[in-house]
């Protein structure tokens, strides 16, 4: 009696399935598609489905001018400093948050999270108006500053669980030999986690390199813009947009979140359920 | 577990360790948040930004934006797209997740590729790829609906408000899906096959044994997951902002997001887009609580 239903549903799974994938990934594909195609091909009424006569032009076009050479540099400038930043404060937290217990510290873990949750449109005025009398408009620093706030939560609370994954013991065993509090934590705590604080670290990158809203409120110079709002600006110029252009400056700025991001992606699954990040 | 761990004398040492990071978060939010409140209760315009001194004016912009019908429209309209938003995500998410279970492995694995590209994508480059793909004159999208037989030459997607957030829902499911559904496919591969195959031994027909069995036992999951695309789709900024650049009337796309931008950073009238932003985080609060209490649970389970 099941058998019938059972096969039908399979098919209409695959079949569903296959549609699925063509519609996730075809905006990808058409990406960089796109970015191969000379003008003339991008400008017909009929499109290219497969860039045969393509070229690099518009590679070239993108590296030629200042304005993504120097948004380059901005955004990683911004996602170093960033990253240096929170890695090493979350990782400290992170630590007195698992391995100690302390008056405050549940508090602390709920301010964690309701942080995480407050929406970056419900601070950015003040936090511009803050920027601008500390002078710090238009600056690294500045953008920085904010973007450390913005990564710090979920970096402490996924940091928390891979420390917590050590089991203490380890510690305990390496003081029973004779290592001091500090020297256990170092020799051995410390080296198990450098696959949580790389994975961490990406996942922060990929955050602040994504990030567009901070960097349209914080840069409002156009020599001072990361890539995300040079490449916005590039569309609302003018009706006569360069697709093709376009097209390959969001494949370079795609290509290192993008394999970053598979990297990580099954590390962080976990994390992503009960930390909460999206752009 | 992490609770097991030791110490109980007491150290200043943890608040020693704590403090590089309250300090930063009490300097670029906490102090922001305490000042936000004060502008919201000042009259700040362009002329204080160009150096006069800010009045009080007491509830003044608060009572000025309540009695504002744009606002109650902006925000009707924010609450509108983030739950139609939210429950399309979740039944597409959830639908696809489900089916991932009876895919042939090969197709499984395409599609969690797709999903997974689709995902890593970064947002402000899917947004350029959806501009184009939606453009009037040589969009992709144009061209397939004018050969399936729809007069769509030339068809601006993006002028009509009704029209633009439907390109704008487009964009933000595609990119919300793969994370519901690789989170709701993860619950799944854990909910116990005995208790499926008892339910079909009992006579269970597919439809009752998803409804009866496998539903309830990912329910924390399906709060969560919904909970967490209500939230992230009541804040959509960047989304609404790019596509508005793009065309599309400003004033009847704003959702709450753009409206503070377009009113403080934009106008230059401080006050009353702080007012608007600190009701928009009370709305958050409301839409976060069930959130946190739940994670707070988990989190005392797991001790």
């Amino acid at each position: 009696m099941a058998r019938a239903p059972r096969r039908s549903l399979r098919i209409t799974a695959n079949v569903l399935g296959v549609i699925a994938f063509l519609i996730a990934i075809f905006p990808v594909y058409w990406m960089v598609n796109s970015s191969f195609l000379a003008r003339n091909e991008i400008r017909n009424p009929v499109p290219t489905w497969v860039p045969f006569g393509g070229d690099l032009d518009n590679y070239r076009t993108v590296f030629a001018t200042d304005q993504f050479v120097n948004a380059l540099k901005m955004s990683l400038m911004v996602t170093v400093l960033t990253i240096a930043v929170a890695l090493a404060f979350a990782f400290v937290a992170a630590v007195a948050v698992s391995r100690f217990r302390f008056r405050g510290r549940m508090s602390f873990i709920i301010t964690l999270l309701v942080i995480q949750m407050i929406p970056v449109e419900g601070l950015f005025i003040s936090q511009y108006k803050m920027l601008e009398t500390m002078d710090l408009l238009n600056t690294v620093i500045g953008l920085s500053l904010v973007y450390v706030s913005l990564v710090l939560p979920f970096t402490i609370w996924t940091l928390r669980g891979f420390v917590a994954g050590v089991p203490y013991e380890l510690e305990e065993a390496a003081m029973m030999d004779g290592c001091s509090r500090t020297q256990a934590f170092f020799r051995i705590t410390f080296p198990l986690l450098a696959p949580g604080l790389v994975a961490t670290g990406v996942f922060g990158f990929i955050q602040a390199w994504n990030e567009f809203t901070l960097a349209l409120v914080v840069m409002t110079r156009e020599d001072q813009r990361t890539l995300p709002l040079w490449l916005s600006t590039f569309t609302d110029v003018n009706r006569g947009t360069d697709w093709g252009g376009i097209m390959a400056g969001s494949t370079l700025i795609a290509i290192p979140v993008v394999v970053f991001f598979l990297i990580v992606q099954g590390r962080m699954v976990g994390g992503l359920t009960s930390g909460a990040v999206k752009g | 577990m992490s609770d097991r761990a030791p110490r109980r004398r007491r150290t200043p040492l943890p608040y020693a360790l704590l403090l590089p990071a309250v300090a930063a978060l009490a300097l670029a939010l906490g102090y922001p948040l305490v000042r936000q409140v004060v502008l919201s209760f000042q009259d700040f315009g362009l002329a204080q930004q160009f150096g006069q001194p800010p009045t009080w004016i007491g509830v003044d912009n608060y009572r000025d934006l309540i009695t504002d019908p744009y606002l109650w429209r902006v925000t009707l309209r924010s609450l509108a797209f983030c739950l139609v938003n939210a429950a399309v995500t979740m039944a597409i998410g959830v639908g696809l997740a489900l089916l991932m279970r009876h895919m042939a492995k090969g197709v499984r694995v395409l599609v969690q590729t797709g999903l997974l590209l689709a995902w890593a994508m970064p947002v402000v480059a899917s947004l350029t790829v959806w501009q184009w793909l939606f453009d009037t004159q040589y969009g992709v999208i144009n061209y397939l609906l004018t050969e399936l037989g729809f007069d769509f030459v030339g068809h601006p997607w993006l002028l009509r408000p009704l029209s633009f957030f439907f390109v704008a829902t487009v964009i933000v499911v595609w990119m919300s899906v793969p994370f519901v559904a690789f989170t709701v496919y993860a619950a799944l591969t854990q909910v116990s096959e005995d208790m499926v195959e008892a339910a079909e031994i009992d006579g269970a027909g597919a439809l009752q044994r998803l409804r009866h069995v496998v539903l309830p036992a990912i329910r924390p999951v399906l709060l969560v997951v919904g909970l967490l695309q209500v939230i992230w789709d009541l804040r959509v900024f960047t989304q609404i902002f790019i596509l508005q650049q793009a065309g599309g009337s400003t004033r009847d796309t704003n959702l709450l997001g753009t409206y503070i931008y377009r009113l403080g950073i934009g106008g230059g009238e401080f006050g009353m887009a702080a007012a608007v932003a600190i009701f928009m985080l009370a709305l958050t609060v409301i839409l976060t609580a069930p959130y946190v209490r739940a994670m707070l649970k988990q989190e005392r389970e797991s001790l």
